[in-house]
């Protein structure tokens, strides 16, 4: 398993593999958005947990195709069905190595983001504690999309309109965290919330996803 | 026709949108059966 | 005599022809007879005629929700015993959901309109009904984009399985993000609450009529799935021969 783990990493910072993609389309989004608003801290920084989050949804979107498109595309994932690691821990080593290279990142670049939004100083612990907790879930329900698409032609689409709607709950939860860091409300419940929804997810999707991924294999 | 007071714009509307969308769905159930059963009688006779 | 033995199509289609016609009779009845007798109610003291929406509003979203439970009873029973016409069922009765929930929403909106000052607002159920709305898209989506009908009748209730725990999900998250300003249930039992006769009546009758719709809808797009995938055998054998 770590083995599987290390060359998808290897692959993914490898020139061409996409690595820093996320960050990058994350900082453009984050310029992007006052030149769409206007750049009053009064109009962005209500905003700002949100946007941060949005963006970080989207920026994950970004690489999902990537899990296991090339693994299809030059049989090795055929391989993996049939190796002695069973197909869920394949499936969860991939979202692992997903995470490592998009979503983490994105939490540790969060707070400088949070600065162009004008997010206030206090709701940045808030911030990364959420997208900490909630970007693994973003990962492997990604990976859940993904398998139900892989070897789709233009599946890119497809993906985000099935995965994007099972984000609401982790997003929902994510960005209210943020948002109370902000007020400086107790973030307690929330919390609780987007860990069980994470915790939940990690343990029940490699099920569904690997049942996909034996579906296309076939 | 009952008079409908002065909602009579929203309900006709919420009614009018329902009538149509509910129309179209039946129509194409409808249409979409018709096709699929004269393909199979053309194919059962020819094929 | 058991209900598999409607898994077999020939069987299916044979019953379902004796039915229809009662069906679509009865469902015309209840459907016109409730719409128009609740269109004959007085007005509301407090909303006025916009009342008379409730006897569209509520059918459709109840069926909007019923309907996507049924697919996902459906899709088990595909996932545990492989009765093709069960996935064939799944596959007819999405775009009957997506309807209603379409339904649900316009009217919805409009009522909320006069009700409440705005065409749209995020009230938990709204929201919800719009996230359902979503995985219909997304579950008809995949049924046009997987070629090979048996792995898109695997991929499809994977996703209707998933899809349905993140729906509950999301309705409350949905809750708890926003409280809302939708009414409480209209057919509660707590004595406050419940709706007068006058109206309720009228109410039965139409959610009567939507459900007997809707099921002569997905009876009908069922047979016309089997015909097709019928037709498609057939002509495959043909190509081998």
């Amino acid at each position: 398993m770590i083995a599987l783990l290390i060359r998808d990493l290897r692959l993914a910072t490898r020139a061409g593999g996409g690595f820093g993609l996320g960050v990058a389309f994350f900082l453009i989004l984050s310029a992007l958005v006052p030149f769409g608003v206007g750049p009053d801290r009064a109009t962005l920084a209500p905003v700002a947990p949100g946007i941060l989050w949005v963006g970080a949804l989207l920026a994950c979107l970004l690489s999902l195709d990537r899990i296991f498109a090339l693994d299809h595309e030059d049989g090795s994932l055929d391989l993996l069905a049939t190796a002695p690691l069973p197909l869920e821990g394949a499936v969860a080593i991939k979202a692992l190595a997903h995470w490592i290279t998009t979503g983490l990142p994105l939490v540790l670049a969060a707070p400088i983001f949070g600065l162009l939004l004008h997010l206030p100083m206090q709701a940045v612990p808030a911030l990364v504690l959420s997208l900490a907790l909630g970007t693994p879930a973003l990962s492997m329900l990604g990976a859940f999309g993904a398998a139900i698409t892989v070897g789709l032609r233009r599946g890119g689409l497809l993906l985000s309109l099935l995965v994007l709607p099972l984000y609401i709950p982790t997003l929902i939860f994510g960005a209210e965290i943020t948002r109370r860091g902000v007020e400086g409300q107790a973030i307690g419940t929330p919390l609780v919330f987007l860990a069980g929804i994470t915790l939940a997810v990690l343990a029940l999707i490699p099920l569904a996803a690997a049942a996909a991924l034996r579906v296309n294999l076939r | 026709m009952i008079d409908l007071g002065r909602y009579a714009g929203t309900v006709l509307a919420a009614y009018g949108v329902s009538i149509v969308l509910i129309a179209g769905l039946v129509w194409h159930t409808v249409a979409a059966n018709a096709r699929a059963r004269r393909a199979l009688q053309e194919f059962e006779r020819n094929g | 005599m058991s209900i598999w033995e409607y898994a077999n199509p020939a069987k299916f289609m044979r019953t379902t022809e004796g039915a229809l016609p009662w069906l679509v009779g009865s469902a015309a009845i209840c459907c016109v007879g409730g719409v128009v007798w609740g269109f004959l109610t007085p007005e509301d003291f407090r909303q006025g005629s916009t009342v008379k929406i409730v006897f569209l509003h509520v059918p459709a979203a109840m069926m909007a929700i019923n309907i996507w439970v049924m697919m996902l009873v459906a899709s088990l029973i595909w996932i545990i015993r492989r009765h093709h016409v069960s996935a064939l069922a799944a596959r007819a009765a999405a775009p009957i959901g997506a309807v209603m929930t379409l339904i649900a929403l316009a009217t919805g909106a409009i009522w909320g309109q006069p009700m409440w000052g705005t065409w749209w607002e995020w009230d938990p159920r709204l929201t919800s009904f719009l996230i359902l709305f979503l995985f219909y898209i997304g579950y008809i989506a995949l049924w046009a984009s997987v070629e090979d009908p048996d792995s898109a009748a695997d991929l499809t209730g994977v996703l209707c399985l998933v899809g349905s725990v993140f729906a509950l999900l999301s309705r409350y998250a949905v809750l708890f993000w926003n409280q809302g300003l939708h009414q409480g249930a209209s057919l509660s039992v707590a004595p406050g609450e419940r709706m007068s006769a006058v109206y309720r009546h009228p109410l039965y009758l139409s959610m009567l009529g939507f459900f007997l719709l809707t099921l002569a809808l997905i009876l009908i797009r069922t047979r016309t799935e089997i015909r097709k995938r019928r037709l498609a055998a057939l002509q495959a054998r043909e190509m081998r021969a």
